[in-house]
């Protein structure tokens, strides 16, 4: 019998990330609701499960991990390497209520450098290797983006309408977007280009080349160009569409995916802009995995529940009946004892006592 | 293989033939029967037939990797898909209407009738206007008529049913067209096969809209 895949998994994920000196950060099931009021745009979303406590405070069901594990970071102690592995609160958009979702991930939290961005980077290669050889893990740069909206003179405000259709690889609406904004047409094409554009690093790193106007574009890229040197390059693409709240996050960004899931199941990202608004001049990168997608890879090699259903009756004596199972379970059987066959459950062999 | 979801109906019809001339055939779905799957193994593509509305559900869940939806859904419920090509066809407004000379007194609430709850209360939301929706599934053209509301936010292709209800536009919210989606997954892992479908199907487009555009002349 196979194992349960989810449950494998986040055994595997916790051992790797044990052997990179993680520690595991343990929280409980609810904290304050003042917590993530403030961040309430952090959150995947923004919808949470509150309760009064018995001394009258108003309480949350946890929809997330990461502020709290930023918020409990100590600063100036260097790097607080932290792994996770709980279950958030949440509601999404498809199935609208509450659900429990179980998540795993890690916050490389203080002064972050190439080498803990390259190190989050390999273990989030890792992690998607673990579940399937065939995983992509897309990257992108928010620094390229803005730097880019800063060139043309794109407007704070403006920006959450291009970002969205550009999460969209809507080019349609993008351009009309640009034109009503009043962008030039070479910086219209520009993003559109850097909207569409999906490939592994060596192909598209020439044509952000060109892309290049001031430091701040400049600057990201190098940076892009650093970290994708210290990952294994078959499974890496360049995607600048991938956007997340700018509010939060800055720099680096990147999403995992598996070959036979709707969406993807590892999202992660540098967000020192989160810690710059709890008042916090270091940064942060980390990333969290959505167990709860995994039970859609669940082998169907499991047709049966058991390998053996044992059946007595009121002749059989207890000792042998307990003994003959015994004897199935050490030549590697998985074996049921029962008056008679369960309802709903089948098993490769069915034998009576004896 | 890719799983293409087809909106039922007209729409649906007049995308199959640009999918077909873009390389995309697939025969049996012209044999009358009930099937609901049609596939064509040297194409490399499976069709199906499925409500328009349900068509980005399907596309979301990578039940099919890309589809076919008029804009008006994609507003409506706001999947997570990629949203590759404008299509140019299926094109109408997403507007309101309300009877002939019907006075907005904005002191009062104003009772909307509409298919589109999301995209009528996000209109009026910019509007800072406080509405009363009122969700229908059909004949919306009619809840002004009998005073169910004051006005409708729908879809409006030709205007007809409109002006021989005596109802009028009030405003143009946006236009509405069909658009090519596809699973943010999908493209991922098929990326050569989703783009290459994509450009032909864009390039078919815009002849024909240029086709269009003569003939209008």
């Amino acid at each position: 019998m196979g194992q349960i895949q989810s449950e494998r998994v986040a055994r595997q994920l916790r051992e790797l990330y044990r052997r990179y000196g993680y520690t595991k950060y343990k929280m409980s099931k609810f904290e304050p609701y003042d917590l993530y009021v403030h961040n309430k745009s952090f959150l995947v979303s923004e919808d949470i499960l509150t309760f009064t406590d018995a001394d009258g405070q108003l309480m949350a069901l946890k929809p997330d991990v990461t502020l709290s594990i930023v918020k409990n970071a100590k600063e100036g102690a260097g790097l607080q390497k932290v792994y996770y592995s709980e279950n958030v609160y949440r509601t999404s958009p498809m199935t609208r209520g509450f659900r429990e979702i179980m998540q795993m991930g890690l916050e490389c939290v203080g002064a972050v450098d190439l080498v803990a961005m390259g190190e989050v980077l390999q273990l989030a290669a890792r992690s998607l290797e673990q579940i399937s050889k065939d995983y992509l893990l897309d990257i992108s740069h928010l620094g390229f983006v803005a730097g880019l909206l800063d060139r043309a003179g794109v407007e704070e405000k403006h920006r959450t309408h291009l970002l969205t259709y550009m999460g969209e690889k809507n080019v349609p609406e993008l351009l009309a977007c640009c034109g009503e904004l009043g962008l030039s047409s070479t910086d219209a094409d520009r993003l559109c280009c850097l909207t569409t554009l999906y490939g592994s690093p060596q192909k598209l790193l020439p044509e952000l080349e060109r892309m290049v106007q001031g430091k701040r574009m400049a600057l990201a890229l190098e940076e892009l160009k650093n970290v994708c040197l210290l990952v294994p390059e078959d499974h890496l693409r360049l995607d600048f569409s991938i956007v997340n709240n700018m509010d939060y996050y800055n720099g680096l960004i990147f999403r995992g995916y598996l070959p036979g899931l709707p969406s993807g199941v590892l999202s992660g990202g540098r967000y020192d802009n989160l810690l710059h608004q709890m008042g916090r001049a270091d940064g942060a990168i980390g990333f969290a995995v959505y167990m709860d997608l995994l039970e859609r890879l669940e082998m169907s090699e499991d047709t049966y529940d058991a390998d053996v259903l044992l059946l007595y009756d009121d002749e059989s004596s207890a000792p042998a009946v307990l003994q003959e199972a015994e004897g199935c379970r050490r030549a590697g059987q998985s074996v049921r004892v029962d008056r008679q066959a369960p309802e709903g459950l089948s098993f490769r062999t069915v034998r009576k006592v004896g | 293989m890719i799983n293409i979801a087809l909106p039922k109906g007209r729409l649906g019809e007049v995308v199959y033939q640009i999918l077909e001339k873009a390389g995309y055939p697939c025969p049996s779905i012209r044999e009358e029967n009930r099937k609901l799957v049609f596939e064509n193994r040297e194409a490399g593509v499976r069709y199906f037939w499925v409500k328009p509305s349900d068509v980005a559900i399907y596309v979301e869940r990578a039940a099919a990797d890309i589809g076919i939806a008029g804009r008006d859904i994609l507003l409506e419920y706001q999947p997570e898909v990629y949203e590759l090509a404008d299509l140019g066809v299926g094109q109408c407004r997403m507007c309101v209407a309300s009877q002939i000379g019907f006075r907005d007194r904005r002191d009062q609430t104003l009772r909307v009738a509409t298919k589109f709850p999301k995209i009528a209360k996000n209109y009026y939301s910019t509007l800072s206007r406080d509405i009363d929706i009122i969700k229908l599934h059909g004949s919306i053209e009619l809840a002004p008529l009998l005073g169910l509301s004051d006005v409708i936010v729908d879809i409006v292709e030709t205007g007809k049913t409109l002006m021989e209800n005596d109802l009028e536009i009030r405003e143009t919210i946006v236009p509405i067209s069909a658009r090519l989606i596809a699973n943010k997954v999908s493209y991922k892992f098929n990326y050569d096969e989703i783009t290459r479908l994509c450009r032909q199907v864009d390039a078919l487009c815009r002849e024909r809209a240029g086709r269009e555009g003569e003939k209008s002349q």
